[in-house]
């Protein structure tokens, strides 16, 4: 599998403050990777960069293959980001909302691909409502639908099932991995339900004031560490000094 | 009580935007009504054989606010909306970006202004068409002004966050007093005419009153208007892009919202 993420040593620093103290890793295609780590880790700055919404100090960052600086609207192109701390217009409907975004991502057929989305999302009822009346639930996945309306090849998702019940956040988990494995997409999950990553992720990076201080599969950093699940290995790591450096 | 002072202390304090907000909206009301007292004041029969030429540069004004406010609103809704995010990370170049906001910007100004010109004639028996085809001219200045402040306003809130947004509501009002809207510029103290001349407003609306008042034509007032127009679009297209790159090392594209 060609990785189609690869992260070399990139470094953040807001002034003197070190959000991210130079980092690496892949993503290959097919693959969820887990990022792990406490608030203020760099967990959100590093997305940031992979989105080129934040320039890095240094490193480089390559998507499919291109760099992503001086390549950012071809590679913007390609990737997609859904987050609980951003929405679409709420005055919108849902499908309003899908058709700007398929025109933005320059989209052919693009009723075709929401009604795709919304047969896949259980969209297809809520169509015409007003987004910002929808339930958190809805919202979600009105807001999946915007992330996967160019067809991504990399999808960064940060949070993606918080606020949700355990019905939907089910069924958007089940969804992720199906989409995942029919379009062998690379995914980024940033999360911190620890039951979410141990069941979508194969490979876990696990983030803390900046670095990685560990990396695995969710059942080797259980035996690693000499814990029952992924959430006491999440407790002790960011309780603990830096193990890596 | 002190409590709820002190959390709108604090937010006042670490805002250099609510500041500035705080201080200029009093200085600013009191200096243009100021230079209108004392223009009227000194100047009674000045408007005598014009009845018409406050409206008009009313209008006029309308338009240049609708324009700027315009530019803003389409950016701040996007902030509001906590949209911004997901349009920065769509694949639309800067320009690409301006030039939707431009266009959806003279578009809403078109909206607000037709009506209000349509209305002056029956309801005052004035036509803002006397200015004949220099209106088009005139207007079309106004535009470039307008959408120019939109975009500094907007590099503005790229750079600092939504906390610059009283600024983006204020622009007009800030630079009202230099512009001459309503009166000419001799009323003016030396210090704020040699101000007033580096602007685009002060001509077109001493163009405006020439035409109406005197019944000719000034050209150079029509050329410095957009040759101080072409330095200023400028200068708002470098600043947004230097903002949009500052914006990419502090952060604040991911935060905006927030």
């Amino acid at each position: 599998m060609k990785n189609l993420v690869e992260v070399k040593n990139i470094k953040k620093n807001y002034g003197k403050n070190e959000a991210v103290k130079g980092i690496s890793f892949n993503i290959k295609e097919d693959e969820i990777l887990g990022l792990l780590g406490p608030n203020g880790s760099g967990k959100t700055t590093t997305i940031g960069m992979l989105l080129g919404l934040l320039k890095p100090t240094s490193g480089e960052i390559f998507i499919n293959g291109q760099k992503l600086e001086g390549n950012r609207i071809e590679i913007l192109e390609q990737i997609n980001f859904i987050s609980p701390y951003i929405e679409l217009p709420k005055k919108l409907t849902v499908k309003q909302n899908l058709t700007v975004y398929g025109k933005l991502y320059k989209i052919n057929n693009i009723n075709e691909r929401i009604e795709f989305l919304s047969e896949k999302l259980r969209l297809e009822g809520l169509l015409n409502s007003i987004t910002g009346e929808l339930s958190s639930g809805q919202k979600n996945r009105v807001s999946l639908a915007k992330a996967l309306i160019n067809e991504p090849k990399v999808l960064l998702l940060d949070e993606p099932t918080a606020s949700l019940d355990p019905e939907v956040g089910d069924f958007v988990r089940s969804f992720l991995e199906d989409y995942k494995k029919e379009k062998k997409i690379s995914i980024l999950l940033a999360s911190h339900n620890m039951n979410e990553v141990t069941r979508l992720c194969k490979s876990i990076l696990m983030m803390k004031d900046g670095i990685i201080i560990d990396e695995g599969n969710p059942e080797e950093l259980i035996n690693k560490h000499g814990r029952k699940n992924l959430e006491e290995v999440f407790l002790k790591l960011s309780r603990s000094k830096n193990e890596l450096n | 009580m002190y409590g709820l002072f002190l959390r709108h202390f604090y937010l006042i304090t670490r805002s250099f935007p609510r500041v500035l907000d705080l201080v200029y909206w009093p200085t600013i009301q009191i200096t243009l009504w100021g230079f209108i007292s004392n223009f009227f004041a000194t100047h009674t029969t000045y408007y005598n054989n014009a009845v018409g030429v406050i409206l008009t540069c009313a209008i006029l004004y309308d338009f240049l606010f609708r324009t700027s406010i315009g530019f803003n609103m389409l950016f701040l809704e996007e902030i509001w909306s906590r949209n911004f995010t997901n349009l920065f990370i769509a694949p639309m170049k800067i320009g690409e970006i301006l030039t939707a906001l431009v266009v959806t910007a003279l578009i809403r100004a078109l909206i607000g202004l037709i009506p209000a010109v349509l209305l002056t004639s029956p309801l005052f028996g004035i036509s803002i068409l006397d200015l004949g085809i220099f209106l088009f001219f005139l207007f079309l200045s106004l535009y470039l002004f307008g959408i120019t402040l939109g975009i500094l306003v907007s590099a503005g809130l790229l750079r600092y966050g939504p906390s610059f947004e009283n600024i983006a509501w204020s622009t007009m009002f800030l630079l009202a007093p230099f512009g001459c809207i309503y009166y000419p510029i001799e009323i003016l103290p030396e210090v704020f005419q040699k101000i007033a001349y580096l602007l685009p407003l002060v001509y077109i609306f001493e163009e405006a009153r020439n035409i109406l008042i005197n019944q000719t034509v000034d050209i150079q007032n029509i050329y410095y208007a957009f040759m101080w127009n072409g330095v200023y679009f400028v200068l708002s297209i470098a600043l947004f892009y230097y903002s949009f790159n500052v914006a990419k090392n502090k952060g604040t594209l991911i935060n905006m919202g927030e």
